[in-house]
């Protein structure tokens, strides 16, 4: 499996736990399929915890902005955490730095939505 | 006999499976070409980037099409070429990602990654048929040229 995906509920918010890769394909299909899942359960409350990805390509920063619009219109935030250096600068590259919510850490990142 | 260039091929299928297999080889020509750690990564990345869309966009999954990679290891540079056989198309015309009424899209930066971690990236359609990308790297000097002129060593490469 390329991603493994880990849920954590804190109050109302879920973090999602991603260890892997999110690379055009699986990757990519498993993190959509996640977002998807808690909105549909109407929790939209949600933080990537990106610390365990190794790789991630352009769809997989694709796939960050789709879930990241998806959520926003459901209603909800959609904010990551411990962000790898390669993935920051590939959101650097293409403008998304300021777009995303970005925290280095838990608490603060589960705070924000109080 | 000393060679100017050493050339690796390698011909996938249109499926994105294999694209792990080519970065792979990447992997293993940009270690014995002697980048550094975080070139190589870039490297591989761009190749990635370049295969799926060959695979997605040019040949449309089409299992009867092929991507052909083609790595040249040159003395200066190494260059890499990505060849399908789908239709296609002006990257001109490609909308900019980094318009602000584009950066929310979900698809559109692949290109824009090749072009940042590659010193040159042209697209070029081939005479036969579907559309080459051939990408390049400097090569950062070094004292030892022992990977020149052992060419069938490339090829121990790709069952790694």
């Amino acid at each position: 499996m390329q991603l493994e995906i880990k849920e954590r509920a804190l109050g109302e918010v879920v973090i999602l736990d991603l260890i892997g890769k999110i690379t055009i394909g699986e990757g990519s299909v498993q993190l959509r399929d996640a977002v998807s899942n808690l909105l549909d359960a109407g929790r939209n409350r949600i933080i990537l915890n990106l610390g365990g990805v190794v790789y991630v390509d352009s769809s997989g920063i694709g796939e960050l902005v789709s879930r990241y619009t998806t959520t926003k219109n459901a209603g909800g935030r959609l904010k990551l955490l411990n962000l790898p250096k390669k993935i920051k600068d590939l959101l650097m590259i293409t403008k998304l730095l300021t777009v995303f919510e970005i925290y280095e850490e838990e608490e603060a990142a589960v705070n924000s939505f109080l | 006999m000393m060679l100017a260039e050493n050339v690796v091929e390698l011909t996938i299928a249109s499926q994105l499976e294999y694209i792990d297999l080519v970065t792979t080889l990447t992997d293993n020509i940009t270690s014995m070409v002697g980048f550094d750690d975080e070139t190589a990564y870039w490297i591989n990345m761009a190749v990635r980037e370049s295969v799926a869309n060959a695979v997605e966009h040019g040949n449309k999954y089409d299992p009867q099409k092929s991507v052909d990679i083609r790595f040249t290891i040159g003395v200066d540079a190494l260059r890499v070429s990505i060849r399908d056989y789908g239709d296609g198309f002006d990257p001109q015309t490609l909308p900019d990602p980094l318009d602000p009424n584009n950066l929310l899209n979900p698809a559109g930066r692949g290109i824009l990654y090749m072009r940042t971690f590659m010193d040159t990236v042209e697209y070029t359609s081939h005479p036969e048929g579907g559309m080459v990308v051939t990408m390049s790297k400097r090569r950062t000097p070094r004292p030892s040229t022992r990977d020149l002129g052992e060419g069938d060593h490339n090829h121990d490469a790709v069952g790694n």
